[in-house]
């Protein structure tokens, strides 16, 4: 009887470690449309899962410097769609963009990618002048610009939308997301960067996804 | 007997009286200042920022109540017309345009009365009568 009592007791504790370290564990979902692939591994059919990640791409930034998504290879970042005169949801978008800066803006693991998508008027030197007023003080956030073609194409594969409109306040209209890329490229989070409680959830989430990096 | 009461009675009256036009004032000054929110928010907090901070050297913080009153007579003009060129706002200098807004005069007795009595905590409130001559004299 006694050892039985003991048995029950073990698998308890047991029970109690695992759920313990599953919700502990991140569990950020992963977006993107995905397909199932079969993969050959040690001579074993073995079916993989193909998840949306964000391709190559090269901008000038805002030291006139080319980056390409090699400067983001294995960090988490967080990438945007703006452009510096925007009268509307930008201000408040990188107010709250800037505040998680502040308070990641040494750490290594974290970056900042800022895209204009004002491809007439926000050259790298409107952007320079723009990230330092802001207060930008590393380039652990970028600020570029591109073509219109290169910017808005990859606005999409953000899952943001874009658009130049002559009736949309400053003749462009857009999505103020925050989205968050993990270290393999794939989106793990959108939050609307007006919107106070969606800013926290971000500030949330990082650190989590940082932990399931390190891991 | 019947003085005292008489007197009692004036001084009721003046008290009431006196009251009473206090109320009005504040309840002008309470009602530009709810409409002045709807139109802070509209038009001006997105850069401006929820309790007039501003943002970093980009936007100027609306608090510096030093700035406020050296301009008095420019605010409505900016407020219709935009800004541009240097400004020295809470000891900095900023040198970004701002936009024009072209808010009818209304509007901007609202926003102003908002941002002096709700943002700055401040008593006075902006009349339409002073931002209609304000306007009139813009450069």
């Amino acid at each position: 009887m006694k050892s039985i009592i003991k048995l029950c007791c073990a698998t308890g504790i047991l029970l109690g470690l695992f759920s313990c370290k599953n919700t502990s564990q991140s569990s950020l979902p992963i977006y993107g449309e995905r397909e199932a692939v079969e993969k050959n591994i040690d001579g074993k059919q073995v079916v993989d899962t193909v998840y949306h990640t964000i391709p190559a791409f090269k901008f000038l930034n805002q030291d006139s410097v080319m980056i390409t998504d090699k400067d983001f290879e294995g960090k988490v970042y967080i990438a945007n769609f703006f452009f510096t005169h925007c009268p509307s949801i930008c201000p408040t978008m990188n107010r709250n963009l800037l505040k998680i800066y502040t308070q990641y803006k040494d750490n290594d693991a974290v970056r900042f990618l800022s895209h204009s998508i004002d491809f007439k008027y926000d050259q790298p030197y409107v952007l320079k002048d723009y990230a330092n007023k802001l207060g930008v003080s590393n380039d652990h956030w970028q600020f570029v610009s591109g073509t219109k073609a290169d910017i808005y194409g990859i606005a999409n594969q953000y899952l943001v939308y874009t658009a130049e409109d002559k009736n949309a306040p400053g003749g462009y209209d857009h999505q103020g997301y925050l989205v968050l890329i993990d270290q393999d490229k794939r989106i793990r989070g959108a939050y609307d960067g007006t919107n106070d409680e969606q800013v926290k959830k971000l500030m949330n989430d990082l650190p989590k996804l940082l932990n399931e990096a390190k891991n | 007997m019947r003085t005292i009461l008489k007197a009692c009675f004036t001084i009721g009256c003046l008290l009431l009286a006196l009251i009473g036009c206090q109320n009005e004032i504040d309840i002008k000054t309470a009602q530009y200042s709810v409409n002045g929110q709807k139109v802070y928010i509209a038009h001006c907090q997105n850069c401006h920022g929820e309790k007039g901070e501003g943002l970093g050297n980009l936007y100027p913080p609306l608090t510096d109540t030093n700035f406020l009153d050296k301009n008095h007579q420019k605010l409505a003009c900016m407020i219709k017309y935009g800004s541009t060129g240097e400004l020295e706002v809470a000891g900095k200098k900023f040198n970004n345009t701002m936009p024009a807004s072209n808010l009818s005069a209304i509007d901007i007795a609202y926003v102003l009365t908002y941002i002096n009595t709700k943002i700055n905590k401040r008593k006075e409130i902006f009349s339409l009568a002073d931002v209609e001559k304000q306007l009139k004299n813009c450069q």
